[in-house]
């Protein structure tokens, strides 16, 4: 907490490293800049530790990907990467069912993901620009749910599966997350504000129908905020771990399961399992690299509404 | 964007002077019952996956149940209950790894997050590399990050016992031990939710009007006094949040004990970091006592619903205040 111990500068000009600002007019507290003070470099330096900390065990995870098992546990360690890395992968895709995996992952996170942003924009819609009874109460309901751990009705869930006869198969994984509660009210609040009313009247007094209205003036207002579902969605599903460990088996794995049984194994070969979290690390890493900022902003809007 | 053509105008004006009943009916048929098939979908599946599950787990607590003989499962009332409570040392023992664990976690976090919302809330270059580089540890996945974790902590090769022994600290067998085990779940939990927190209390400090600030800064506050007298109390219910997130968090900890420990679910050979999921998964999915393994979900289930209506009552004390 040393760093609060900065003075409060109004005037940036005043400050001895102040001089690389002098001929900016300074900015204003409120702007959404900030609470006004410069970061100094002491600021950078802690925010550098922070970083650093942040992805070295990302960092390191592709590190030892990349060499061969006598390389770890070296003294001292090896910390930049090797040239071992397409061997390793190599070895991951032989050894496990790895490329079984990242099919079965791709298919159950897409199909989640576009299902989740359809019905969630949807339901919003509905809640934020539709009347009818019970409205309120259902939404309520809704927010209420959210707070619910559906994990903890993972046996008669799996019961159920069994009965079906969709044990260990992927839409035992799918189907429980067609729709969720996160989505609809993330939706339905940026729906409240993003479409207005005259515009979805003037389509009624056109003679559209509720359906055409979401189609042609709803689906494009949504937009911005449906990506920004789709990433988290994507990111969630891919994460998932409890729910698929319990209802596939090894012979049908997602990537987090097959990661598991990997780890449960009797294989002492680091490269190997840090091979297989690096690859199954690459694809929320390139989404994140790419949509980074989009994503930060979904989490600080939902900070400020929830 | 106002897609709704002209053509359509013209169909509509034609439809209003001619009398076409179907039409109107069906406008109101419309307006009227289309949301609920709308909404539908998030109900239908929320009611057969989330709610019936969750309901049907009280019903069969309640029995001896187990995965190979659904003929054979019978009532047993209380029995799980009193077994549970009263003569089973290893749930005591989950949840007071569960609240040890908190500890553990909870609170360094939210320090943690507090301090790195409040170098991301001033002025920075290159804001949005920070604010993705701390959140970047909470989109990776748990089973990927957890055996990273476990290389990082392993007794002879891990890069952090080759560190203790280069300073002469002697190595760690970290999974062996009770505080040792803990101490790095915790690291793993806390190295994973500290930015999302940081985030979400950036969010929370930015919406407090800079006229409070300008007005304290004219009083001759100084920053220190400032964050300790605007900014904390200003942020209450975002802290109480994140604790209760942190908590509930807490009592749901499964794929860290269970990958830690090399995909034995007893959560170490003295069950030293085996949380209340993990016991759960143990007795349900490992032993397929599925009439045990419910009445812990019930437990487990109360006491999440009593953390977060105990959050529900502090939060709006706070907004009232």
């Amino acid at each position: 907490m040393t760093t609060l111990s900065q003075p409060a500068v109004s005037d940036p000009a005043a400050r001895g490293d102040g001089n690389r600002r002098t001929g900016r007019a300074p900015r204003r507290r409120g702007t959404g800049h900030g609470d006004g003070r410069i970061a100094g470099p002491w600021v950078y330096a802690c925010l550098l530790a922070v970083l650093l900390g942040s992805a070295f065990p990302v960092y390191w995870s592709f590190v030892v990907a990349s060499q061969t098992p006598d390389a770890i546990g070296k003294v001292p360690p090896v910390l930049v990467p090797g040239g071992h890395l397409f061997d390793n992968i190599a070895k991951v895709f032989d050894q496990t069912e790895f490329a079984l995996a990242l099919g079965n992952s791709l298919i159950v996170s897409g199909t989640i993901t576009v299902s989740v942003v359809f019905f969630s924009t949807l339901a919003g819609f509905a809640f934020a620009k539709l009347r009818f009874r019970g409205r309120g109460l259902l939404l309520v309901v809704v927010v209420a749910t959210q707070a619910i751990p559906h994990e903890l009705g993972v046996i008669p869930l799996f019961m159920m599966m069994s009965d079906f006869g969709w044990a260990s198969e992927l839409q035992a994984v799918i189907v429980p997350s067609l729709v969720t509660a996160f989505g609809v009210f993330f939706m339905r609040q940026y729906l409240d504000r993003a479409v207005p009313y005259e515009l979805l009247e003037a389509g009624r007094m056109d003679g559209c129908s509720t359906l055409r209205l979401f189609w042609h003036v709803v689906v494009p207002a949504a937009r911005p905020a449906a990506a920004v579902l789709g990433l988290f969605t994507f990111m969630t599903a891919w994460n998932d771990f409890f729910w698929p460990l319990v209802v596939l088996d090894d012979d049908n794995p997602t990537v987090q399961t097959a990661l598991s049984a990997l780890a449960s194994g009797y294989t002492t070969d680091y490269t190997l399992v840090l091979t297989a979290a690096s690859i199954a690390t690459v694809p929320v890493l390139v989404i994140f690299l790419a949509f980074g900022r989009q994503i930060v902003g979904g989490i600080m809007q939902g900070a400020v509404k929830g | 964007m106002t897609t709704t053509t002209p053509p359509r105008s013209g169909a509509a004006t034609s439809a209003d002077t001619s009398p076409p009943r179907r039409r109107d009916r069906w406008y109101r048929w419309d307006v009227r019952l289309s949301p609920y098939l709308y909404i539908a979908p998030y109900f239908v599946i929320f009611g057969v996956f989330g709610l019936y599950p969750l309901l049907y787990t009280a019903w069969v607590s309640l029995q001896e149940r187990a995965l190979n003989d659904p003929e054979g499962a019978h009532w047993v009332g209380l029995d799980n209950y009193t077994r549970l409570l009263f003569h089973d040392p290893y749930f005591w023992n989950a949840m007071g790894n569960t609240i040890s664990l908190w500890l553990l976690t909870t609170i360094p976090q939210i320090l943690l997050a507090l301090w790195i919302a409040q170098l991301l809330n001033r002025r920075l270059r290159s804001r949005t590399l920070f604010r993705m580089g701390v959140l970047l540890p909470n989109v990776t996945s748990v089973a990927a990050v957890t055996l990273i974790f476990a290389q990082l902590f392993g007794r002879d090769f891990g890069l952090i016992n080759l560190a203790l022994d280069a300073f002469g600290l002697g190595k760690i067998d970290w999974v062996a031990g009770t505080a040792s085990s803990q101490v790095a779940l915790a690291v793993m939990v806390v190295w994973r939710w500290t930015g999302y927190h940081a985030l979400v209390f950036l969010a929370a400090m930015q919406a407090i009007p800079g006229s409070v600030y300008e007005a304290a800064t004219i009083d001759g506050a100084s920053a220190r006094q400032q964050f300790w007298h605007i900014t904390i109390p200003m942020m209450r219910s975002a802290i109480v949040f994140a604790t209760i997130i942190s908590t509930t968090g807490n009592m749901r900890l499964l794929a860290e004990p269970l990958l830690f420990a090399g995909g034995v679910a007893s959560g170490g050979s003295d069950r030293q970091f085996q949380t209340g999921a993990l016991y759960l998964y143990e007795t349900a999915f490992r032993q397929f006592d599925f009439g045990y393994g419910s009445a812990i979900a019930m437990l487990l289930l109360i006491a999440i619903l009593l953390v977060t209506g105990v959050n529900y009552l502090v939060t709006r004390r706070i907004r009232t205040d």
